[in-house]
Parts: C-alpha cells; sequence; structure tokens
C-alpha cells in the first residue's frame, strides 16, 4: 500500500468556521495536509479550497467520502490528468553577492520568473509554475545561499 | 387581518414557534444565565420540560428519547459548562447516529472571544463530534437555522445537531417567516439504492449455499426491521447482527444466530467465519465485530448496504457496495426475491443449516452456577419474568454484554445502549428518556455498580417526575470488564479495578425517594425481581453478584473472530 499525492480541489460555503471543519477532518482522522490554498471565488458565498495530500488507494477514497460528508462542501473533484492545470507560486529570498547576481538573474529568466526586490546583497524572486518547476529553480538557488522561501502551495483547476 | 407569518419576535419565541412546528413535545435541559430568556419562553408553552440533574444526562436522556419514539430528541443547556457536560452526551449520539438537536445558550455577541464569564467554543469542541454544528450570529438566521438542523439531524445518516444561541439574539426582536422545508444544495442523501446493484445481491444470493445477514444499527435507524425480516425469511438466510442492531431481527425466530464480535454468540462468528456470502445492512465494521480484519469473513463475497458512503470500504473490502436507504433497498429486495429462482438453491443450504444447528449444541451461550448469584441468571430471570417486552437500556461493561447474549429482542428500539463510544453512565438517563418516550412500557436500566455511578444523580430526575424506571446493578464490585481483561491478559493483576468502596445502594435509593431492593442469595433473585418489576416507583435493585464471572465468548482484541476464548 504506498501513498501517494494527490490534489483535492472544493467548493466550500464562504462562511466562518468551514476551513477549520476541512483541516479538522484531516488531523482527527490521521490524514496528511501537505498544502493548503483557501480563497474566496468569484461568488463571494463560495470559497475554493485546494488541498495536496499523501494517501493510499483507500486512503484517498475515505478522505474524499469524508469530505464530501460536511455539509459546508459543495463539490469536491480529484484533480490530475491533462484537462487539468495546476500552478504553484514561491516568493524567494536568496543572497545575490557579486559576481553571482549575473548568474541569478539568467536563471530567473530562464524560468520565467520576476526579481521583485532589490538589495544590496540578496534578491527576492517571484515564481509561478507546477510544483516540479518551483523545485528545480529552487534547487539551482541553493548554492548562493536562499535565506527565506514562501510557497503558496498547488491551486487547481479543470480546462 | 395579522398576518400570522409576519410577526416582530424575539429569538427565544422564534425557537419555540420552530420547536412547536417540529412537533416537539419533550426538552431535556437545565438552566443558567446565558438561556434564561428562552426558558422565560419555555414556560408559556406546553412544551414538556425534564430537568435534568447534569447535562449529560440531558443529552443521554434526549437520546434514548429518541431511540424509544423514532423521533428527534431535543435538549438545551446554558452556555459554558452547561455546554462542555454535554459533550460526552453528543460524542455518544454521533458514535450511534441519533437524532438529537442540542441547543446551548452562549454569551452575548458582542463578548464572544473576550474569556467571557460563562464562555467556551462549544461549536470549536464540538465540530468533530456532530453531524454539523452552529454558532447563530445573527437574529435573522435563527429560524433557519434552527429548521435545518432539525432537517440535518433526523435526515441521511442521522446525527446529533448543536445550535449555539448567543443571550442578545433569544432577546432580540426580528420580522419571523416560518422557514420552508431546508433545501441544502451541499447535502443530499442517496436513499434510493442503485437496482443494478441490487440485482447483483439477488444473484449472489442464487448462487449461494453458505450465505449469512449481518443486521447494524443502521436497519432500525430506517425503520427497516419488518423488510428485515421478510427478506431473511423469504431468501431463507440466518441473521446475526451487531450489538446496535439488536432487535432489527426477531430474536424468537429460528433464523436468529445471535449477535455478532467480542462476545458474540459462537455460531454468529463461526457462521461469519465460514459463509460463502456476508450481507451487512446498515453496518460500519466496527472493530469489536470485526476482529483482525484480514480474516473477517474470509471466504465470502461481503455485499454492503449503507446510507453513508463513508462506511463502505473504510474498515472492509466489499464485492457488493450499495448507497442507500437500508428500509428501501430491503423493500426493493424483497419485490425482486419474489421473482428469483431460489429452490434449488435453499435445498443445498440444508448442510449449511445443519452446521449452525451443531454450533449452537455444541457451545450455546452458557455459564456455571455457583454459590453466589451468577450476573447471567438475573439476565435471565429478567428476560423471563418481562416475557422480553421490556424496554432495556444499558451501561457499560459486562453488565451491557450479558444484556445483549441474555436478554432477546424481538423487536426495534427495545434496546438502548452506548455502542460506538461506550460510554459509562449511559443507561440511567437514557432509561429516563426512554419512559417519558414511552410512558405505559416497562423501561429497565441494566446496570454495573461502576457505572451507575457516573450519572446516578439522575435518580432525583425520575423520581421528581415519577417516571418508573427500574434500575438492575449486577454488583460485582468491579470494575469488571477492565478486570476481566486483568485476569485474561494481564496476569490478574487488578490494576486500580477493584470499587471497594461502593454507597449502600438500597438506602441511596430511599434516600433519593426511590425504593431500594437487594438480592444476595440466588434464592432472592426471583423474588426481588418480582417486586421491584411490580411497582410503580423508581426502583433499584442491587444484585451482588459473583465478583469475578467473566464475559464469553470472548475474542481478544485484535484475534480472528472465529478464534473465541469459551467458558
Amino acid at each position: 500500500m504506498t501513498e501517494e499525492k494527490h490534489v483535492l480541489t472544493m467548493l466550500v460555503d464562504n462562511k466562518p468556521g468551514v476551513l477549520s471543519r476541512v483541516v479538522g477532518l484531516f488531523s482527527g482522522r490521521g490524514f496528511n495536509i501537505e498544502s493548503l490554498c483557501v480563497a474566496e471565488t468569484i461568488d463571494p458565498l463560495i470559497s475554493r479550497i485546494t488541498v495536496v495530500t499523501k494517501a493510499t488507494e483507500s486512503g484517498i477514497e475515505q478522505i474524499e467520502k469524508q469530505l464530501n460528508k460536511l455539509i459546508n462542501v459543495i463539490k469536491l473533484r480529484k484533480v490530475s490528468g491533462p484537462k487539468s492545470v495546476q500552478r504553484e507560486m514561491a516568493l524567494i529570498y536568496v543572497m545575490a553577492k557579486n559576481g553571482q547576481r549575473a548568474e541569478i538573474l539568467r536563471i530567473v529568466d530562464i524560468f520565467r520568473g520576476k526579481i521583485i526586490d532589490v538589495g544590496s546583497d540578496h534578491f527576492v524572486i517571484e515564481v509561478t509554475g507546477d510544483e516540479e518547476k518551483i523545485s528545480a529553480i529552487i534547487n539551482l538557488l541553493k548554492p548562493m545561499g536562499i535565506k527565506k522561501i514562501s510557497r503558496t502551495g498547488i491551486i487547481a483547476l479543470f480546462r | 387581518m395579522e398576518n400570522k407569518d409576519n410577526r416582530i419576535l424575539t429569538g427565544a419565541q422564534i425557537l419555540m414557534e420552530i420547536l412547536k412546528s417540529e412537533g416537539v413535545d419533550t426538552i431535556f435541559g437545565f438552566p443558567g444565565g446565558a438561556v434564561i430568556d428562552i426558558y422565560d419562553e419555555l414556560s408559556k408553552t406546553d412544551i414538556r420540560h425534564i430537568l435534568v440533574r447534569h447535562e449529560q444526562g440531558a443529552v443521554h436522556a434526549a437520546d434514548g428519547y429518541s431511540r424509544a419514539s423514532g423521533r428527534v430528541g431535543v435538549c438545551l443547556v446554558t452556555s459554558g459548562p452547561g455546554a462542555t457536560n454535554t459533550v460526552t452526551g453528543i460524542a455518544s449520539a454521533y458514535m450511534d447516529s441519533i437524532p438529537v438537536v442540542i441547543l446551548t445558550g452562549q454569551v452575548p455577541t458582542h463578548l464572544i472571544g473576550n474569556d467571557a464569564f460563562q464562555e467556551v467554543d462549544i461549536v470549536g469542541i464540538t465540530r468533530s463530534c456532530t453531524k454539523h454544528n452552529y454558532l447563530v450570529t445573527k437574529a435573522e438566521d435563527l429560524a433557519g437555522t434552527l429548521k435545518e438542523a432539525f432537517y440535518l439531524a433526523r435526515s441521511g445518516r442521522p446525527g446529533p445537531v448543536l445550535v449555539d444561541i448567543p443571550k442578545d439574539i433569544a432577546k432580540t426582536g426580528v420580522q419571523f417567516t416560518m422557514p420552508e422545508e431546508s433545501n441544502l444544495k451541499s447535502y443530499r442523501p442517496t436513499y434510493n439504492p442503485n437496482t443494478k446493484q441490487l440485482q447483483k445481491i439477488i444473484t449472489l444470493i442464487e448462487e449461494s449455499e453458505k450465505p449469512v445477514i449481518f443486521a447494524g444499527g443502521g436497519v432500525i435507524l430506517s425503520k427497516g426491521s419488518k423488510e428485515l425480516t421478510e427478506f431473511a425469511r423469504k431468501a431463507k438466510i440466518p441473521v446475526t447482527a451487531s450489538l446496535m442492531g439488536l432487535g432489527a431481527f426477531p430474536g424468537s425466530d429460528p433464523l436468529w444466530l445471535g449477535m455478532i464480535g467480542m462476545h458474540g454468540t459462537f455460531r454468529a462468528n463461526m457462521s461469519v467465519g465460514n459463509c460463502d456470502l456476508l450481507i451487512a445492512i446498515g453496518v460500519r465494521f466496527d472493530d469489536r465485530v470485526t476482529g483482525k480484519t484480514d480474516s473477517f469473513a474470509p471466504n465470502a463475497k461481503i455485499v454492503h448496504i449503507d446510507i453513508d458512503p463513508t462506511s463502505i470500504r473504510k474498515n472492509i473490502p466489499v464485492s457488493v457496495p450499495v448507497v442507500g436507504d437500508c428500509r428501501i433497498a430491503l423493500d426493493q429486495l424483497n419485490q425482486m426475491i419474489g421473482e428469483a429462482n431460489l429452490g434449488n438453491i435453499i435445498k443445498k443450504r440444508q448442510k449449511w443449516f445443519n452446521q449452525i444447528s451443531r454450533w449452537k449444541t455444541t457451545n450455546p451461550l452458557s455459564y456455571k452456577q455457583k454459590e453466589a448469584i451468577m450476573p447471567q441468571y438475573v439476565i435471565e430471570n429478567l428476560f423471563n419474568i418481562t416475557k422480553g417486552k421490556a424496554i432495556i437500556t444499558t451501561e457499560v461493561g459486562q453488565n451491557q454484554m450479558w444484556a445483549a447474549q441474555y436478554y432477546h429482542f424481538d423487536k426495534p428500539g427495545h434496546f438502548i445502549t452506548s455502542g460506538g463510544l461506550g460510554c459509562m453512565g449511559f443507561g440511567l438517563p437514557a432509561a429516563i428518556g426512554a419512559q417519558v418516550a414511552c410512558p405505559g412500557e416497562l423501561v429497565v436500566d441494566i446496570a454495573g455498580d461502576g457505572s451507575i455511578q457516573m450519572n446516578i444523580q439522575e435518580l432525583a430526575t425520575a423520581v421528581q417526575y415519577s417516571l418508573p424506571v427500574k434500575v438492575v446493578i449486577l454488583n460485582n464490585r468491579y470494575l469488571g470488564m477492565v478486570r476481566q481483561w486483568q485476569e485474561l491478559f494481564y496476569d490478574k493483576r487488578y490494576s486500580c479495578t477493584g470499587m471497594d468502596h461502593s454507597p449502600d445502594f438500597v438506602k441511596l435509593a430511599e434516600a433519593y425517594g426511590a425504593v431500594g431492593l437487594r438480592a444476595t442469595k440466588p434464592e432472592e433473585v426471583v423474588p426481588v425481581l418480582r417486586k421491584g418489576l411490580n411497582s410503580d416507583k423508581t426502583v433499584i435493585m442491587d444484585f451482588q453478584v459473583e465478583r469475578e464471572e467473566n464475559v464469553y465468548p470472548m475474542v481478544p482484541a485484535g484475534a480472528p473472530l472465529t478464534e473465541m476464548l469459551l467458558v
């Protein structure tokens, strides 16, 4: 029974306590949350929650059923396959000493990232992409010295 | 002309309107500062209020009321400690899927979050043990929220729903319109089962030489006992049930195998272990039922009918999953089975029935008579004297298991026990609730000397409202079930399970204004039972039983169901 990564996207009532019900379900039943993203949709009464979780085949079946059972979960789908798009954004605070600045700029350019803050010895880089792309740029920047990082976790939609 | 549905009402008045519209005639509760406005309004209605002595008792009583009547139980408590005291009762109702609406008072909205006097975040606390819960933040929302709470409690897989009502909302006047029936887009229970799946069940029945039906509390909750009985008889399939399912099928029927599980009968557990088809209806395959899951019904195709999709394939893989209402599914199966070709297979099943009879004869439920009163003997006589017609509630532990084994239930709603949570202190308040629901019935709480003391204060409630509940204490001066485990699995190290001091239950009963009786010798059992049961008062009967008697059969935790310790 191997655990695999799953992306779940759900529409929920935009009411106080709803996120807590979703998160509490994961912790209370021993499931894991790898990342979590929540915001209002175009309808202010509805929010979208995207959760990345690791679970076995029977585990993810139970997670989906349990989430569907929550009264405030309106619609739930497991996101996978070519019919879906998935993106993540990261802000990376990387040390940028003389002699490395050009190299960093080149990497950022290749990954179509943006420099959103420049200091005498650092850049803050904004980059979006799928999870692999984010991990790849992080690996390339690691030798320069990443001081801080903030990742949003995956958001996803069906085409 | 006054438009009846366009009035300015306070929150408390709105609550009364909704309660009336839901047909609520009884509330179990305990007043306090945050609900004083609601209590004031309650006094102007003809809704009956039963004043419990502890809020846990209020929820258990509402639970017992619901199970005995098939209706939604309601309780009303104040904020803070009033609310926290309900948690155990709510968790028990949640595990057993009992429809209860819990109304809690809350501090005024402007004080919420300020650590105000008697403030707790009860919605946060009970989130994981309610089907759903609400904090009402606007008076305009109250009517709709309450209506929705009742709808959620009783529909689909039932369960407890809590509504937290701040004090200022109970006092605020708003325009009141009776809400329409709730229609939630995110909540659509599946009642009608998939016909193709049902057809697969019929095909499996036509092929099965060794079938077993396993019924659970879902059959009782869906009011499908009649349909289950018809189904089993038509298809000639023997029936076992979980603790929660006792009474779903007549205990006097020749097809009855007895209870399944850790303390199930030898023949029920062996039948499940050896069957080739297991039809599970309204169950959730609790670990106390399955034993080691890998060896549960190892040779069987398993069919699972339940209204809650999360129950299916949670613990046990199944061949044919059916999501739907148990009663509706059984009703449709009964129609289909009329057309099924069962003649030959039923002849082939004779070997199976012979095998089951042998299991019954070789290892029936039994115990050895000793000099002291045997607890099983008390229950057997209780069953005989009441002709199996009493409503039985239980506490939790050995008393509960002996009640399940030796009292045989022919009808649903007659065995009321805390199955999932296994909550000591359940039986007496639940008996009070059942007695309120069924004034003409004999209601008996089968208790142990340990668990009866967890909510003994409710004796005052029973006496105050002249509720003639009978409490049968199987008094072994131990926390018997834990002691049994210590004897069998911990080399008889009886760590902290001796109840070396208990009150004199006879004097205690008298102090509360109830009747107290005691039996210390086997020959006193029947006279004490007769005297106690014939009384029109609240009665405690203290049976001083054999101290170290064990419940058998017993499947040790984690062992396969067919590997039982026997007498």
